[in-house]
């Protein structure tokens, strides 16, 4: 253990030292010509007995531009850089298996060969070298181009501990234009001031660490609650702000959570709402529906495949494509099967789920029974940082509010258009829609065809989210009717929040019972929520609810 | 002198009573006694073959039962199947004893490997054939008459009843398939040695099995042929087509359909637990929800509201299923789905519905 005293003399040494090293930097990087001249000089300088001539040796060498500095600064921590006894080039090692030495010039990265072990000596590091080193590496980081390689240097920099490298840290905050870095070096300072050894500035720091999320903020406040050496005022402070974060963090888990759980809800509704325009408008118990969304989202690939060029677009391509493509399978299943069995239910059911287990086996002929990656464009991957500690990532954002956006447009067409009118009276009273001189076989055609291709476009969101396969529509089959017979047959709203909610109730859960529980116990709450109100959340009134 | 009752105004029930005994007579002898060189052995494995044919008719009986005779078309009633299959399951594991890989007096090998040290309470009482026995009448018996009685009273009928079946069944599935459960999770229940201390790999008791189940299949016609025919069939068959006017009649419909749903789910259970130690194993894929779809086209196949026809449904398709998947797995999913569109758009009477339309058109002509 070194003195105080002792310490602090060295701390502004090795600050000298630091502040020498960026000062070099900056004059040689005017001074091209002597460089290679210098760079070899400065290898061979290490090659000295005494440490500190080492180490100042290796300040010497850090100062100067050459892409090989780094690898021979990691060499030398290492352990693997050795002086050739015959020619006294400086050489790194690797170690080969038989104990023989595989050679390469420091300098340039020439090939030297393979020599016994005794014709290189070593060139020794001890601790104290090695931190130095450390922070040497770590403060040339710090001037690289990529701003991830900046970040990833400040982290050493922290890591290491060193308080002498505080100045670099201010010096880099002037200079930085980069956001992400300048988070990164106002964290590290936060670091540098919780160990400062001014206790009213460690103070300071403790308390106004209270809404930093950083990691190593909290890593340092949990050391130093836990620290007995502290004074009981820090402690307690530290303790105080640990608790504050963690307030601050939960909350943060609860908004993700929820978010979650609207994403998940979105992704029922939009698979749901066509099943529903379906069910409530024909009585049709569409057990393909759920092939029709692998349908949509096989479209996507089969586009990506087609257009590699067009990959950013792929997305905007395929809803409209996928659309017209489960639209038209969706009416050919209509007129060659179903317009059969109009107001037999049951027999729907039946003959649908024999349509869903031809469709599956076709693609799984054609397709292959594999699951086929769908690529994600730029624009949807990645995530939206709202504040540090709480992001939500772009491709769940953008699916929740394409859900809304596909259930306006539902809305409006139910709603406002000549076809919506005819919906909604064949829903009401089938026959005297006719009697008013609509053509019910038109309208389950328009129905069938719509409510298969939202089914399709849910197929493209979801080719976002999970594997694209065979069987993808029959993990969603049951959920989606969930949803509707939770929601109200043949209600857009309920099916809306029938979906939401039952997504956001399953994301509750999860963290309490699991992933499987959670779901076991939301099919129980609709079993039994299914007996109180046999019609749903949402039951159409009027004469239509009597037949 | 009831049998008699019950079969007479039925041809087509006493063929089918008549092909079973023959069956149920002949099987045994063709493996048994007649030498395997001869042209009229009947290999053991055909004869597990037709067991398990056997208890996939019973198994549709039970669902011609509520679907025929109460127009409840249940998408959940490969769940009681595997229930039943399951305590049978339970039962034959506890057989094992210490003749397991662990070698545990006690536990199955899954509770060795997952690192249980004592078996759950659920699994008490299993090793006694009797208690097993009663359970598998119990357990699919208490579940369907809660599911029953709370979907009847409230009146959840037609597609929601349906949808909530496959609920039912899906959320057993995903419970089956969690190893904390105490089940085997994925991999099931398997490795049965012997059943009441008889090994399973011998041929007497392959065709022991074949005839309780042959055994158990007629009986579970005739219990239902005794149902529909009784009052009480009259009722449902009333309450089917005209469940207003039933309850005006003074009916409670509710609890008719809760105690035939109830003895149909027994039945089916009964048939799983014959099931199980033929095929030698039981695992979550038997609740998956295409399984229990899969058993409605067996009965619209054969003809709904005619129990034999079902059975007669059940065998012909699972007949076509072991030839596809064994030659042409490939086509085995088409030709079911295919299936299902014909079978409801053409044959809404079923194969016996033909039948009886076609002699119909005789006597006319």
């Amino acid at each position: 253990m070194p003195s105080p005293s002792a310490y602090g003399v060295g701390a502004i040494l090795s600050v000298f030292k630091v502040l020498v090293v960026i000062l070099v930097l900056i004059i040689n990087s005017n001074s091209l010509g002597s460089e290679t001249e210098d760079f070899g000089l400065a290898i061979d300088a290490l090659k000295v007995k005494s440490f500190a001539q080492k180490e100042l040796a290796a300040t010497k060498l850090a100062g100067l531009k050459n892409e090989r500095i780094d690898i021979i600064l990691s060499a030398l921590i290492e352990g693997k850089l050795y002086t050739k006894k015959n020619s006294g080039d400086v050489v790194i090692v690797t170690r080969l298996k038989g104990g023989d030495f595989y050679l390469e010039h420091a300098a340039t990265g020439e090939n030297l060969g393979i020599v016994g072990r005794r014709e290189a000596k070593k060139i020794s590091v001890n601790n104290k070298l090695r931190r130095y080193l450390k922070s040497l590496q770590a403060v040339r980081q710090l001037n690289v181009r990529d701003s991830d390689g900046r970040v990833a240097a400040i982290e050493a920099i922290v890591k290491t501990g060193d308080a002498k490298l505080r100045s670099l840290i201010v010096a880099r905050q002037d200079i930085e234009e980069n956001e992400s870095v300048l988070k990164a070096l106002e964290n590290a300072l936060v670091v540098f001031d919780l160990e400062s050894s001014d206790p009213i500035r460690r103070l300071s720091a403790v308390e106004a660490s209270s809404n930093n999320l950083d990691s190593n903020v909290r890593g340092k406040l949990n050391e130093m609650a836990a620290d007995e050496g502290l004074s009981l005022e820090i402690r307690d402070a530290a303790i105080a702000s640990i608790k504050e974060i963690e307030k601050r963090v939960s909350r943060f888990r609860a908004i993700e959570t929820i978010f979650f759980g609207l994403s998940l809800g979105s992704i029922l509704a939009l698979a749901a709402i066509g099943l529903s325009i379906t069910f409530g408008v024909m009585g049709v118990i569409n057990m393909a529906h759920g092939e029709l969304i692998m349908l949509g989202a096989y479209t996507t690939y089969l586009i990506q495949l087609l257009l590699p060029d067009l990959i950013e677009y792929s997305l905007l391509i395929s809803v409209p494509a996928a659309f017209l493509v489960t639209g038209l399978v969706g009416i050919c299943i209509e007129r060659s099967v179903i317009r059969f069995l109009y107001g037999r239910p049951l027999e729907t059911l039946l003959a649908t789920f024999g349509i869903s287990l031809i469709l599956q086996q076709a693609v799984r002929t054609i397709f292959s029974p594999l699951n086929r990656s769908v690529v994600t464009p730029n624009w949807m991957s990645g995530s939206l940082e709202i504040v540090q500690g709480l992001s939500i990532t772009y491709n769940r954002l953008y699916i929740f509010f394409f859900a809304l956006m596909v259930f306006a447009v539902l809305l409006v067409i139910l709603q406002r258009t000549r076809l919506g009118l005819e919906v909604r009276a064949v829903t009401q009273n089938r026959d005297m829609a006719q009697v008013m001189g609509i053509r019910n076989a038109r309208v389950d055609i328009l129905t069938f065809g719509l409510g298969s291709g939202i089914a399709g476009v849910a197929g493209v969101a979801l080719s976002q989210l999970t594997n694209v396969g065979p069987n993808l529509g029959q993990s969603y089959i049951v959920d989606s009717f969930m949803v509707v017979v939770f929601g109200g047959v043949g209600n857009l709203w309920g099916t809306l929040v029938a979906g939401l909610s039952l997504g956001v109730v399953n994301k509750l859960l999860e963290p309490f019972a699991g992933a499987v529980v959670a779901k076991i116990l939301v099919l129980i709450f609709i079993i039994l929520f299914i007996q109180k109100r046999p019609r749903g959340l949402f039951p159409q009134k009027g004469r239509a609810a009597d037949s | 002198m009831m049998i008699r009752s019950l079969v007479n105004h039925d041809r087509g029930g006493q063929i089918f009573l008549l092909v079973l005994c023959l069956i149920g007579f002949l099987i045994p002898i063709a493996n048994l006694v007649i030498p395997s060189d001869s042209m009229f052995h009947v290999p053991t494995y055909s004869v597990s073959l037709l067991g398990k044919y056997a208890c996939y008719a019973l198994l549709a009986i039970s669902l011609d039962l509520v679907w025929g005779y109460c127009g409840i078309l249940s998408l959940g009633h490969g769940a009681f199947f595997a229930l039943g299959g399951y305590v049978m399951g339970m039962y034959l594991m506890r057989q094992i004893g210490t003749r397991g890989v662990y070698g545990h007096p006690e536990l199955p090998d899954f509770m060795v490997f997952l690192n249980w040290d004592s078996l759950p309470w659920y699994w008490m009482g299993l090793d006694q054939f009797w208690f097993a026995a009663i359970m598998i009448i119990i357990v699919p018996g208490i579940l369907a008459f809660l599911f029953g009685w709370l979907a009847f009273r409230s009146r959840v009928s037609g597609v929601y009843l349906s949808i909530m079946t496959q609920a039912l069944t899906y959320a057993l599935m995903l419970a089956f398939f969690r190893n904390e459960l105490g089940f085997g999770g994925n991999n099931g229940l398997t490795d049965f040695k012997d059943v009441l201390g008889f090994s399973l790999q011998s041929d007497a008791t392959k065709v022991a099995l074949f005839v309780s189940s042959v055994i158990a299949l007629v009986l579970g016609y005739l219990i239902c042929q005794y149902l529909v025919t009784s009052k009480l069939g009259r009722v449902i068959t009333a309450a089917r087509d005209a469940e207003s006017r039933a309850r005006f009649l003074g009916y409670h419909v509710e609890y008719y359909q809760v105690w035939v749903f109830t003895i149909s789910a027994v039945i089916a259970g009964i048939a799983g637990a014959l099931y199980v130690p033929q095929v030698g194993i039981i695992n979550p894929s038997e609740f998956q929800p295409l399984n229990s779809i899969e058993l409605v086209v067996w009965v619209a196949l054969g003809g709904r509201a005619t129990l034999y026809g079902a059975a007669l449904g059940a065998g012909l398709v699972n007949y076509i299923k072991t030839i596809l998947t064994g030659a042409l797995p490939e086509i085995w999913l088409f030709f079911l789905g295919l299936l299902f569109v014909l079978v409801t758009i053409l044959l809404p009477r079923g194969l016996i519905g033909i039948l009886r339309r076609t002699r119909l058109g005789g006597n006319n002509g």
